[in-house]
């Protein structure tokens, strides 16, 4: 084992052997938790966040220390972001979610004028349950409380105030990081505030991520990633957020296609309605598991001569 | 540039004492000049046209909506069918363009309509006729990562290979006796999508694919001395025989049961930007701004202290940021009919009469020495061949008249790309250099050559026959003038292609008044951005 996985495992341990008063005491089955702190969660207040001051040290930690974090780790290959090149103004960028090198990741991915002027749609009750991490993730990440276990109006407006104060926005529409390596189902929020703010979509795959740092593990492992932009797409007239959200999910699976086959197979699977699906095969979990490994068949090697 | 005016039509000066020296461009540098005043004037080109605000739209519009006979791209295509899609090579545009490439974008909006209607079988074909072929690089920069990635590493995206002997066929004969090569894959298939960059008005229409999918076998019957001296011009299709040429092979291949369906485009003259170091090209010297004066300052010092290496690395990164200002689809006379006047739209300038010198300064690039090295053979082709050439009516200069051109002109050439250049101008025009004696001397043994055959097919080197036809480019040119100067190049570079050096303007103009008289006129065609002279 990796010693210092060995050493955060006893520490964990020791910890967690330790209890309370070391840790908080568990809630007993069947009492009310105790009222989160106020100012926290969904309450959580960002705006300090997006003022000058933290937006240059944002801006510093994304170039100096994920910039660097994320080509060593990820070695990522971009592509499609040709495809913003006629794009204006603010959108909201939906992602499939496997771990949290993606946020880094499409951090250092998006191009400008949005890169330095995003924030990151963040689940409330994970990044905002205490202080100093509400505070880590908004000044790091710029990070927004979201309200993911129940339809909260107040993170609804609060994303709409900011498209309108011409901020972009970062989401995950599956909601969390996906458990087994598969994507989940895109839930409407995304589709519902771009349709409520009439803002392009610009869809994004990210393929490798999950070998990064996947849900349950404590240690980052280098691989090769590729990010795919997709062309922004822009609600129909009478489409609902749900009809929009099924053809979000659509366009991210299909560029998930292009990054594994390539661009033409992806667009005539696409025309066809037979791209392969983000959640994976509706079978036991160990072939979903045995699935996943044929994905990435894609290479690209540079041919000699370069003249 | 006016701000938010509408662009300025081209603009001719009358030099006068108080007109500033005028830029020349001198291949990877510049100069000065100042023209005689009183009998000197300077052809300024059209500012740069809007761009189209949506291309990608604009393109699936001409798509579904063709001109001519032909029928909307998306009711052409069929499953099981074969599709081909044919696209201009790394000669268009010049300097290349900023990606994304217009190439990129059409073929896109072809392979999605293809992709829908579950097309398979595609294969595309960089129609280069006899030039070099273009390395991954320059496919990717032209079609795209996405498009390079689905179909390159299976061998559905290549060069064209005109000697390869199962990969050509014979579709027939004009009335005029002219063999019409074309590729057999094109020929075989269900349709040909051509994709085409516009830049002069010597592109598209018939000779997109009747050259750019033909070979040597086709290509003697219009890249000839006797074609190119009654092409006047060959920019200006009524009055061009190697047009003529190309739509009679054209009508054979659509004999042949050949579908194609042309897509055309056309670009702006935006070719060193609004803004950036070299914007001040584009300006008319006394629109120049301090900040302007001291960058070229800076700039021309800069360069003339580098090595020739580090300067054409410089200007070989420049990417132009060329707008899309039209695109047309259909049927390839319709369409090449209305890109033509989208193309004069840009570029024509009228003139009035002609002159006894004209002076030109050449750039560092032509259509042949993209990422190479611009040798004499191509000074003389770009000087004599295309700059001479970009005029409707009558030729700029009057005939006997003197054409100065300024470039450094080096004896050196780019092993790879050119061998049979180097062959060229140390064999054969150390021995002639009239194009009716070289071709009928060294055509047919160059163009045989099996090593330079070899190096067209599996280098990256131009055809053996070639250089050859760079010559015969300028034979018009050649014919017409009364002696060529050239300002600043290696004199014994210069004086092999049998032209004069001279070291300065001033020593040029001297030279010209041996020719044409004391106090002759002076045009000067200030070209890139390209321009186009009306001249009545």
């Amino acid at each position: 084992m990796n010693p210092l996985g060995d050493l955060i495992g006893r520490l964990r341990a020791t910890i967690s052997y330790s209890g309370f008063p070391w840790r908080a005491a568990p809630v007993p089955t069947g009492m009310k938790p105790p009222t989160p702190l106020k100012g926290l969660g969904a309450d959580y207040d960002t705006t300090w966040a997006r003022r000058y001051p933290a937006r240059l040290t944002r801006a510093a930690i994304v170039e100096s220390i994920m910039r660097p974090t994320i080509a060593a780790l990820a070695s990522p290959d971009r592509r499609g972001l040709d495809r913003l090149d006629e794009v204006n103004g603010p959108v909201v960028f939906v992602a499939n979610h496997h771990s949290h090198a993606d946020t880094p990741l499409l951090l250092t991915s998006i191009p400008e004028p949005w890169r330095h002027r995003i924030v990151v749609g963040a689940a409330a009750d994970y990044f905002f349950s205490n202080r100093a991490s509400s505070a880590i993730s908004a000044l790091a990440i710029g990070a927004v409380p979201i309200e993911r276990s129940k339809v909260g109006r107040r993170s609804a407006d609060m994303a709409r105030d900011l498209i309108g104060e011409g901020w972009s926005m970062l989401l995950y529409p599956e909601g969390g990081r996906s458990p087994d390596g598969w994507g989940q189902e895109f839930r409407g929020g995304a589709a519902f505030l771009a349709i409520r703010c009439d803002v392009p979509v610009v869809p994004i795959h990210l393929q490798g991520t999950g070998q990064i740092l996947r849900k349950g593990r404590t240690l980052p492992r280098p691989s090769r990633t590729t990010v795919t932009f997709g062309d922004p797409l822009v609600a129909k007239e009478d489409e609902n957020a749900r009809a929009f959200a099924i053809r979000l999910q659509a366009a991210v699976a299909a560029l998930g296609d292009e990054a594994t086959s390539d661009w033409y197979t992806a667009r005539i699977r696409a025309h066809a309605g037979t791209s392969p699906g983000l959640t994976g095969p509706d079978v036991g979990a160990w072939r979903r598991a045995w699935a996943l490994g044929g994905r990435d068949r894609h290479s690209r090697r540079r041919r000699w001569p370069k003249l | 540039m006016t701000g938010n005016l509408a662009p300025r039509p081209g603009f001719i000066l009358d030099v006068d004492r108080s007109s500033p020296p005028i830029v020349f461009h001198h291949g990877e540098g510049f100069r000065l000049e100042k023209l005689p005043a009183g009998r000197s004037r300077v052809i300024y080109p059209a500012e740069p046209l809007e761009g189209l605000p949506d291309p990608d739209s604009a393109i699936r519009q001409a798509l579904l909506n063709p001109l001519g006979d032909s029928k909307p791209l998306p009711a052409l295509l069929k499953p099981g069918m074969k599709l081909t899609i044919a696209f201009d090579d790394i000669s268009l545009p010049l300097p290349p363009m900023r990606r994304p490439d217009i190439r990129q974008r059409v073929i896109e909006e072809v392979l999605d309509l293809a992709a829908a209607a579950g097309v398979d079988d595609v294969h595309l074909i960089a129609a280069l006729a006899i030039h070099r072929r273009m390395t991954e690089d320059e496919l990717r920069h032209a079609v795209g990562d996405r498009v390079y990635d689905a179909f390159a590493p299976d061998g559905r995206l290549y060069n064209h290979d005109a000697e390869d002997p199962d990969g050509m066929i014979l579709l027939g004969e004009t009335p005029h006796g002219e063999e019409v090569q074309f590729s057999r894959r094109a020929a075989e298939s269900d349709l040909v999508v051509y994709v085409n960059i516009n830049l002069v008005s010597m592109d598209g229409g018939h000779k997109s694919t009747a050259t750019g999918l033909s070979g040597y076998t086709g290509l003697r019957h219009h890249h000839n001395v006797h074609t190119m001296q009654r092409s006047r011009s060959f920019m200006d299709q009524e009055n061009s025989a190697l047009h003529a040429s190309n739509w009679r092979m054209g009508k054979i291949i659509r004999d042949a049961g050949v579908k194609i369906f042309q897509i055309e485009t056309t670009v702006n003259n935006n070719t060193f930007g609004r803004e950036g170091p070299l914007a001040l090209l584009q300006k008319r010297e006394w629109e120049w701004s301090t900040r302007d004066r001291l960058q070229f300052l800076g700039m021309k010092h800069g360069l003339d202290a580098m090595p020739t290496k580090a300067k054409r690395k410089i200007f070989s990164s420049w990417q132009a940021p060329y707008a899309l200002t039209s695109v047309q689809a259909g049927e390839v006379e319709a369409v090449h009919e209305v890109t033509t006047a989208n193309v004069y739209k840009q570029h024509l300038v009228p003139v009035e009469g002609q002159t006894d010198v004209l002076t030109m300064g050449l750039p560092y690039i032509c259509p042949y020495n993209v990422n190479s090295i611009m040798n004499p053979i191509l000074v003389m082709c770009l000087g004599l061949g295309y700059f001479f050439n970009l005029y409707k009516g009558k030729p700029l200069v009057r005939e006997g008249g003197v054409l100065i051109m300024s470039h450094p002109t080096p004896w050196e050439f780019h092993p790879v790309h050119h061998p049979s250049y180097i062959d060229f101008f140390e064999q054969v025009l150390a021995d002639t250099t009239d194009p009716v004696e070289i071709e009928k001397k060294y055509e047919k043994q160059f163009a045989e050559d099996e090593w330079y055959i070899h190096l067209y097919r599996n280098s990256y080197a131009y055809h053996g026959v070639h250089p050859f036809y760079m010559w015969y480019w300028g034979s018009h040119a050649l014919q017409h003038l009364g002696r060529v100067i050239v300002v600043g190049g290696d004199p014994a570079a210069v004086r092999r292609l049998g032209f004069t050096p001279a070291s300065t303007l001033q020593d040029a103009l001297e030279i010209a008044s041996d020719v044409v008289g004391p106090q002759p006129t002076v045009t000067h065609i200030k070209n890139p951005p390209i321009l186009m002279a009306d001249v009545t």
